[in-house]
This record gives C-alpha cells, structure tokens and sequence, in this order.
C-alpha cells in the first residue's frame, strides 16, 4: 500500500449525494453514490450476492407435501397434480407444457366434482418461496368472503412445475365459471416471495392473456395476503356482475372507480 | 450476418424524433428513466425520478410502468411526473406505461399525458392477446395528438416489443420470432412513435436462453427497426431465471451504442423493485457517455448545464449544485403516498 493511500483519500473518489433520505420512501437502489462512473465495490457485491440468492429461488423446489398437508387440516380437499413439464429445466425450457397437465394430471382432476363457480389452482411457478409464504393466509382470507357471496369452491388444485394458463385447461375440466390461479412469480433481486393472482372467466383452453385480471406482488412487505383476497374478491364479483374478465373489465372497472371516487392528487 | 454486420449498418441509419426534445442525432444516445415502485407510492416514484436526474438520465422519457391497471392511478401517476417535470423545467417528456385504453380514458379525464405507450406484437392474433387493434392505436395516437402537448415534435407514442411475444401468445403461424418481431416494426411505423423499444431479455429463457442469445436479438432487433425506419431503442435486461447477468448486459450496451441505439433503460441500481428483473444501472450510462463519447439529446444537455449538474462538456460533475434539487426533495417529502 502507499504510505499516502490513506482511508481519506479514497473518501474524495466517491461522490456521495444528498438523497439518502429519500431512501424510507423506497426500496429501489437509489443513492448509492459512484466512484468516477462506476459503483462502490461494496454495492457491486451486495448485488452479485442477491443475484445469487435470487437464482437459488427460481431453482427451488416447493414441498408439495407439506402443504397439501397443511390446507388438508383446514378442511381443504386438495389435487395435487402435475404439468406436462417434467423438471424445472424443461419447465424453463417448454413453456407450452407448463401450461398443460400430464395425462396423470387431467385423469386425476377429471374424478373431480364438476360445476362449482370457482376453480382455485395454486401452482409453484417461479418462486417455490412465495406459494410456502403466502398461499395459506391469502386463502384463510379468501374462502370466508367467497362463501359470504354464495359463491362454491370445489377441490383446491396443486400444480406442480405451473405456468398460469393450465388454469384454463383446470378450469374448463371442473366445468367452474370462473378460475383463480395463485402462483409464484419471477423472484426479483429485492422480492422473492412474491405471488400473482391471475383471475379468469369462462375458462378453457387457449384464453388470451388480455382475457385475465391480475393482482400481483402479494407477500407481506408488499401487497399484504388480506388486502389480496378483498381485491380478488372484488374482481370476482364484477366478473360474475359483467360476465368476463380482462380488458374488458378493467375498461368497466375503470369507469366506476371514477364515478365512485376522482382520481387522487 | 454476423454482429458486426447487425452493427455497422444500423449505425448507418438516421432516425430522428421530437416532442419536448430532439431524440436521435448523430453521436447521441438517449435514455429512459424507469423510476417504478411495487405500489406505485408517488414519493417512491419522485425519489427513484430524482435519483436517475441527478445522474443526467431521462433525457428520452421519464416513464413508470404502473402496478396497477386502473385509471384512478394512471392519472395520479401521469399528473405526478408532469408536476416534477414542470417544477424542474425539464426538457423531456414523460409517461405511464398502463395500457392505451387506460390513456384514452385518462385523456379523456384531462390528465397531462406526453406519450401513450403500449406493447404491440407483429401479427393481428397477438396483438388481440395485448387487448390492442390497429384502430385502437389510431384512436389513441389521435387522441395524444389532440392535446398538442409537444413543443418541438409530434411524435406522441411510445411503443414496447420484444422477440417471442407472437410465440408466448400461440399467435405467430409457425413463424420464427425474429421474423415476427420485425413484423411489429411495421406496426409502429404507422404511428410515428417519438420512441420504440425491444424488451430484449425481459420474456426469459423459454424465448432467450442465455446472454448469448440475448445479445443477439438485441443487435438484431435494433438492426431491423432502425432499417424500418423507427427510432429503435433497447431494455437491454434480463430475468432471474435466464442465464445471464451484469456483465453481459455490460456487453450488450456497450455494443448497442457502437450501434447508434437511440435509446435504453436504467433504473436505480440495476434493479426494477416492480417488474423484478435487472435493467441497467444509471451508473451504467455514465460508463457509456465516458467511454464510448455518446452525449444525451441537445436540449436535455443544456438542461444538465443550467441545473448545475453537468460542465460546459456536458459531461456529468462530482459536485451537483444542490439548489433545485434541494426544493426538489422538499417537494417529494410533503407528498401524498
């Protein structure tokens, strides 16, 4: 080391700036300074290391059991099933059969009772992390407000190595007017468990995504799982309301928000 | 072609827009400002803003991608980035990412919309996919048109693609998705956007694999939509799931901008808290400006030299003044969430 390379000196390479207080209001990386144009070393790092995190919960693997388990001792009757995807690296490989069951899955669900008015699928997705985090308490609100509407849930579906459109080929084989699908979301470098809610009427297969309404970035340092179930509700009983869900309803949505309430600021 | 095919003749294609400020001359690149928050709070949305200001970015457009699809918040969002353009007098313009019939509405509410966007895809089916239709778009474009807001320019839209989006939706005929990706080239051309963007790794690894493939679709994207004559941009990103990381989006851009790229994205840190997926860092355009020499537009630059922020070279200085910024951050501080 030079006898003059001295903490201090350092110091003046970096241009720090005046915006650290402005950090409560997000958790974006705002305010980290530079030295010339590069970052500190030490942000470098952080990032590399929630780089690392976030690619170790794409790669889990949800405990099917367990939580089979668990939604049975709440009275849940619960199909596990699987995609046509045989492992994580196909299901990255093969959307297309993600969105389908194995021949295994469709037999089992076919034993289903048929005809309820809401299917609900929760499928592991891309995050193992946020269906263990948050699918009991988004479902320990859901179920008693979707009673309360005189709605009926049949069977609650498991789906292993899922991506959101098999709830179309779910819902359309338990004959339900309208599906739910839970499921985990890409994991993002501040937020792994995060889990959507995908909602869509009339479901079958080859639904176009503009058809679907979607809550998002349910987990508890976000959209809390309570607040989830009230707005999936809501959009449930403006689906059975208009008969249809997605773009549709958002224009819909949007026209009795406004009457109901201004926009805000 | 091989890359440096991609390259050297995009870097011969001049495509030039305007709406607050001129985007595409010779020697430039321009970015987009990305300051998303998981739950759209408006300081959250005004601190990530300020923060990618003071790093001299968004000259191209300062644009949130809303967490939410409703109106109320759209018109929030559009009015929030309106009052901080305005309190700062920035030469740019700015944007709320929902969908084009929320702008409609939003238009029709009264809201300050600079530029409707919207996600477009190169055949009639996947565009049915994203709730959109050629008359929709026309009938969105008329209606940004109509608020005459631009003071240099009219080109009032902003549109996003990215190869694999036809396939995604089952809606690309057998087709290969770079061929239909250019398709959606052609789409935008009808509508004069002041930008356009592929989203280059954002649709993961079922589309792109790796950083390799990334880099590709992203030297070709540019190549086709600047030979299309649309002022092509990039997000050059990727996903947790995709193989790839930093260093080949350090690559991508560096080779992008030996490109002519009119634009690309940062957000702060390299992080999208909303969207989850890395995009580049502000730091990152600082690198390209020092390395490579490419300036941001005219108009933004004089700008960067008013505030205090930039020297007479237009290059960034170690010591911000802290004057507007300063009431700046007063003003974020007394918001409303």
């Amino acid at each position: 080391m030079m006898p003059d390379d001295s903490p201090s000196e350092c110091d003046q390479l970096v241009v720090t700036d005046n915006l650290t207080r402005l950090r409560r209001f997000t958790p974006a990386r705002i305010a980290l300074g530079r030295a010339g144009s590069g970052q500190l070393t030490a942000t470098g790092l952080q990032f590399m290391l929630d780089h690392a995190r976030a690619r170790d919960a794409v790669h889990a693997a949800l405990d099917f059991e367990a939580i089979g388990q668990s939604l049975r001792e709440r009275d849940w009757s619960v199909v596990h099933v699987q995609s046509a995807a045989g492992d994580r690296a196909e299901y990255l490989r093969r959307p297309d059969l993600g969105r389908r069951l194995s021949s295994s899955g469709r037999l089992a669900i076919d034993g289903q009772l048929h005809g309820n008015d809401v299917a609900i699928v929760a499928a592991d997705g891309l995050s193992a992390l946020a269906v263990e985090t948050n699918l009991l308490p988004v479902l320990d609100h859901l179920r008693p407000l979707l009673l309360a509407h005189s709605l009926t849930i049949g069977s609650l579906v498991l789906v292993e190595q899922g991506r959101v459109a098999i709830g179309d080929e779910i819902g359309q084989l338990l004959g339900a007017k309208l599906v739910v699908v839970l499921i985990g979301e890409r994991p993002g470098l501040s937020a792994a468990d995060s889990l959507g809610a995908y909602i869509t009427w009339r479901p079958r297969g080859g639904a176009m995504d503009s058809t679907r309404n979607c809550i998002s970035n349910i987990r508890p340092a976000g959209l809390p799982p309570e607040d989830a179930a009230t707005q999936i509700v809501g959009v449930i009983e403006l689906a059975f309301k208009h008969a249809k869900t997605g773009v549709q309803l958002n224009d819909l949505r949007g026209t009795e928000a406004i009457l109901l309430g201004g926009p805000r600021g | 072609m091989r890359a440096q095919d991609l390259i050297v003749v995009a870097a011969k294609c001049s495509v030039i827009t305007a709406f607050r400020n001129t985007i595409g001359l010779a020697g430039r690149l321009s970015t987009r400002l990305q300051p998303n928050h998981p739950t759209d709070d408006s300081r959250g949305i005004a601190a990530s803003l300020l923060d990618g200001l003071l790093f001299g970015v968004g000259d191209a457009v300062i644009g949130v991608n809303p967490a939410t699809d409703g109106v109320q918040d759209y018109v929030r969002i559009v009015t929030l980035l309106d009052n901080v353009r305005e309190r700062l007098d920035v030469p740019t313009q700015t944007c709320c990412l929902g969908h084009v019939t929320t702008a409609i509405q939003a238009i029709n509410l009264g809201a300050p919309v600079d530029l409707v966007f919207q996600s477009i895809a190169g055949s009639e089916k996947a565009n049915r996919g994203f709730g959109i239709s050629l008359s929709v778009l026309t009938e969105a474009h008329d209606a940004a048109l109509s608020l005459g807001r631009g003071t240099l320019g009219r080109n009032v839209m902003y549109l996003e693609t990215g190869q694999g989006s036809a396939l995604s939706a089952e809606a690309h005929f057998g087709i290969d998705q770079q061929t239909m990706e250019a398709r959606a080239y052609a789409v935008a051309r009808r509508f004069k956007p002041l930008l356009i963007n592929t989203v280059v790794g954002f649709i993961g690894p079922e589309y792109l694999y790796d950083g390799k493939e990334i880099t590709r679709a992203g030297l070709e994207d540019h190549f086709c939509g600047k030979l299309l004559g649309v002022p092509m941009g990039c997000d050059v990103c990727y996903t947790n799931h995709a193989q790839a990381d930093q260093d080949d989006m350090d690559a991508l851009l560096t080779l992008l901008s030996a490109a002519g790229v009119t634009f690309v994205i940062a957000v702060p840190g390299a992080d999208d808290v909303m969207l989850n997926y890395q995009s580049l860092a502000f730091h990152d355009i600082l690198y390209v400006r020092q390395t490579l020499g490419r300036r941001c537009a005219p108009e933004f630059e004089d700008w960067l030299k008013r505030m205090g922020l930039a020297d007479a070279d237009g290059r960034l200085l170690e010591k911000a003044a802290s004057g507007a910024i300063g009431s700046a951050i007063a003003l974020i501080e007394t918001m409303e969430a």
